[in-house]
């Protein structure tokens, strides 16, 4: 086996040399002169200043914005850093919630949640993302249905149209990619940040 | 279920299918040594390296020179991937400060890579810096890679040759497969990738202030080049904690659906390698339509599940399917597709957390990797796992008929049944052993987040994905304790190692063999009936050995669900 350490270790360096640095560097560096922005994270300024990602959700609570959809990602508990706690939209920590289709914790969530937008939304379905948590807890779309579902809401918080605001939703819709890939979405962040828009003039 | 997602799912197979022969013919170029495109640029640096390395291009191997090439080679790796993680707080290329890696848990996430499992214990995004994603975790996907392809050619080789003593070069092959095939295709990749908006930065991580006032902390970093690699060369380790379903790792739909592409690209053209090399094409088409039923069949049942949703939740009154988990860019289809092509492939990247998936949607998951990852399977492993099936599957043959069983033209005798078998007993042993321990020890019994028989589920799960080499999870699981490190670390090393090992002999004693010419009497092996009698034997095999786990878990679940049973934890 001795005979065989000269090429282990000379391949070694020189692929771990080539794969693990000259070629993520390469790769930096052509990413950041062909796609600057979308290298450094789509991020969104308004007013200069960095208010988030167009890729990454927000966690909106306020009743004059669309909400996304509930995340189940958590931060280390400040009195005590073994633990962990709630934390929704983290976006250094993503996760799911990792609960089981016979979970009766999940049952009690969706229900907990169910019964809320009920309540403000009567006599409508409530879509299923807006009671499920994302893959990631980052998840930035909602599907069109959930949008349109809290439009009276925001409409009613901020004092327009409610046609105004179907519109404006629907003008945010994203259809599959090349009509076949995916499915039909609302980026929530673009939506709040149009809603804004619409709410200056 | 509805027909767009039908359509999704062609189309993938469809650019899957047309990708077979052309990346088939290039990578039997690269394998035999012949003049490529690239050969231009490529041919001086890699006739340098082993000018360095003191390699002779034209010396072969043995298949015992070759076992052991790979071994001081995979051994000196793991050194360098744990002592990279364990210094990572006083390398540079750390911008977020991230302390060094816990021995334990060090240990696994190298053994991890190493062996292409690529398990996810670590949770990037919070755990590791830059330099620990890029020179650790970034080289390992390419030289994992490299080794899964190198040793199915080696045995494609086995197959190919008659009355000789070599299988190849061990350095040859993985130089060739890491200069030729992986880095020039990652390179466009990463580019694609970046071009869907995913980061490529060695910024720190960005503090935004969002609409509402608070303060939030993006993750960033060298993303796509990892990912690039990750998928092509199976490995699936993640760069953030929630793999494929986070947004940055995954922005569109369009990159999702050349994700899935990309995990199964190089898997399916092996066999058109194989079909080639051995002479006769139709045999690689024989083995990928063995794949491809098995394949269908695994889709069918999880989009179907997935569709109509967890009947628990259905009884609350919601319609829509199972979304819990999933991302809504990717929807149902997309999500259940990649969930059975990750599995079928040994690549173990998620988009969507097959924890919280239905009961009979994560059962396919976990038989795909429990028949030893065959449909296409990991880069490489893939084709030579499912090789040695067809042994098992010519041997019960030619029992059926009492002849002497062969294989383009090599007679199978009981060295190569011996090996086959122990290769294929091996992934049992570590898997149902592996689960049994870890019920019964209290230290094991920690490990699961839910109760009830999904708790079951979520062990079995992550000791079958650790020997299987896949590194996907039902990630509830406390993974990241001692206990499951040191036995999920186990896991990988004998589900990756026992079953090459009899891999390689299989080829050695098959390169030695003389052919015997076809007659009358010869078992065709690129008809339907073989393929026939390989599934068959797959599914005999594997579901006689792991029904009963099943039973235990997905299929008990679903029952219950279906009569509304939910199970609290704690109580």
């Amino acid at each position: 086996m001795l005979n065989q350490l000269r090429p282990a270790l000379v391949l070694l360096v020189a692929l771990t040399a080539v794969t693990g640095l000259a070629y993520p560097l390469a790769v930096t560096g052509i990413a950041g002169a062909v796609f600057p922005a979308k290298a450094a994270g789509s991020l969104i300024e308004r007013d200069g200043k960095v208010v988030g990602s167009s890729l990454i959700g927000q966690g909106f609570t306020g009743e004059g914005y669309f909400h996304g959809r509930p995340s189940a990602t958590t931060a280390a508990d400040p009195a005590d850093a073994s633990k962990t706690v709630p934390a929704p939209y983290n976006a250094a920590n993503s996760m799911g919630s990792n609960l089981g289709p016979t979970s009766a914790a999940l049952a009690e969530r969706v229900k907990g949640d169910l019964d809320a937008l009920r309540a403000e939304n009567p006599g409508r379905p409530v879509p299923v993302d807006l009671v499920t948590t994302s893959g990631s807890g980052l998840d930035p779309d909602i599907s069109p249905e959930a949008a349109l579902f809290q439009v009276p809401r925001v409409a009613k918080a901020r004092s327009l149209p409610e046609d105004t605001l179907r519109d404006l939703v629907a003008g945010q819709i994203q259809g599959r990619t090349l009509g076949l890939l995916g499915e039909p979405r609302v980026n929530v962040l673009a939506l709040n940040l149009a809603l804004d828009d619409l709410a200056k003039r | 279920m509805t027909p767009n997602g039908w359509i999704q799912t062609a189309l993938f197979c469809a650019v899957v299918l047309a990708l077979v022969k052309p990346l088939g013919w290039y990578m039997t170029r690269v394998f035999t040594g012949e003049r490529t495109p690239l050969s231009p640029v490529i041919g001086p640096v890699e006739r340098g390296l082993y000018r360095a390395a003191g390699i002779d291009e034209r010396h072969e191997q043995t298949w015992l020179g070759y076992g052991l090439a790979m071994l001081a080679f995979h051994g000196l790796g793991f050194l360098l991937l744990y002592a990279v993680l364990r210094l990572q707080d006083v390398l540079p290329l750390n911008p977020m400060v991230q302390s060094a890696v816990a021995p334990d848990l060090a240990f696994n996430t190298a053994a991890s890579f190493v062996t292409n499992t690529n398990w996810q214990n670590y949770g990037g995004e919070s755990t590791l810096s830059y330099l620990s994603q890029m020179l650790g975790l970034t080289h390992q996907n390419f030289l994992s890679a490299a080794t899964g392809i190198a040793l199915a050619v080696a045995l494609i080789r086995g197959f190919a040759r008659a009355s000789a003593r070599t299988v190849g070069s061990f350095w040859v092959d993985l130089t060739r497969c890491t200069l030729y095939v992986l880095l020039p295709i990652c390179v466009v990749y990463a580019l694609f990738l970046v071009s869907q908006g995913m980061p490529q930065t060695l910024s720190a991580y960005i503090d935004a202030t969002t609409l509402e006032g608070a303060k939030q902390t993006i993750a960033v970093g060298p993303v796509a080049s990892q990912v690039a690699i990750k998928m092509l060369g199976t490995n699936g380790g993640g760069f953030f904690n929630a793999n494929a379903a986070h947004p940055f790792e995954n922005p569109t739909a369009l990159s999702n659906f050349v994700q899935i592409v990309s995990i199964f690209a190089l898997g399916a053209a092996l066999t058109n390698v194989f079909g080639r090399m051995v002479g006769d094409e139709r045999q690689g088409w024989a083995i990928l339509a063995t794949m491809g039923v098995l394949f269908l069949a695994g889709v069918a049942v999880t989009y179907a599940s997935e569709a109509s949703g967890s009947s628990v939740l259905n009884g609350l009154g919601l319609t829509g399917g199972n979304m819990e988990g999933k991302e809504v860019r990717f929807g149902i289809v997309a999500s259940a597709l990649f969930a059975v092509v990750t599995t079928a492939a040994s690549c173990g990247a998620v988009n969507a957390m097959h924890d919280s998936f239905t009961a009979l949607g994560g059962l396919i998951p976990l038989i795909n990797m429990q028949l030893g990852e065959i449909i296409v399977g990991g880069v490489g492993a893939g084709l030579y796992g499912m090789l040695v099936f067809v042994v098992v599957a010519i041997f019960v043959a030619g029992l059926m008929v009492g002849r002497t069983p062969e294989y383009l033209g090599k007679k199978i005798e009981a060295r190569e049944v011996k090996m086959a078998m122990l290769a294929i007993l091996c992934l049992p042993l570590m898997m149902l052993g592996g689960t049994a321990l870890a019920t019964v020890l209290p230290a094991g019994l920690a490990g699961p987040a839910n109760a009830g028989p999904h708790g079951f589920s979520e062990i079995l799960y992550a000791l079958t994905s650790a020997a299987a080499n896949n590194g996907s999870a039902f990630g509830g699981l406390s993974g990241n304790t001692p206990f499951y490190n040191s036995l999920l670390a186990l896991g990988m090393l004998v589900g990756r190692f026992f079953v090459i090992i009899p891999a390689l002999a299989i080829a050695g004693s098959l390169a030695a063999k003389k052919r015997v010419p076809a007659s009358a009497g010869t078992f065709p092996t690129h008809g339907g009936l073989f393929v026939g009698l390989l599934v068959g034997v797959i599914l005999i095999v594997g579901g006689l050995t792991f029904f009963p786990s099943l039973a235990l878990g997905p299929v008990v679940e679903h029952l219950a669900g279906a009569a509304g049973q939910t199970f609290a934890t704690g109580g």
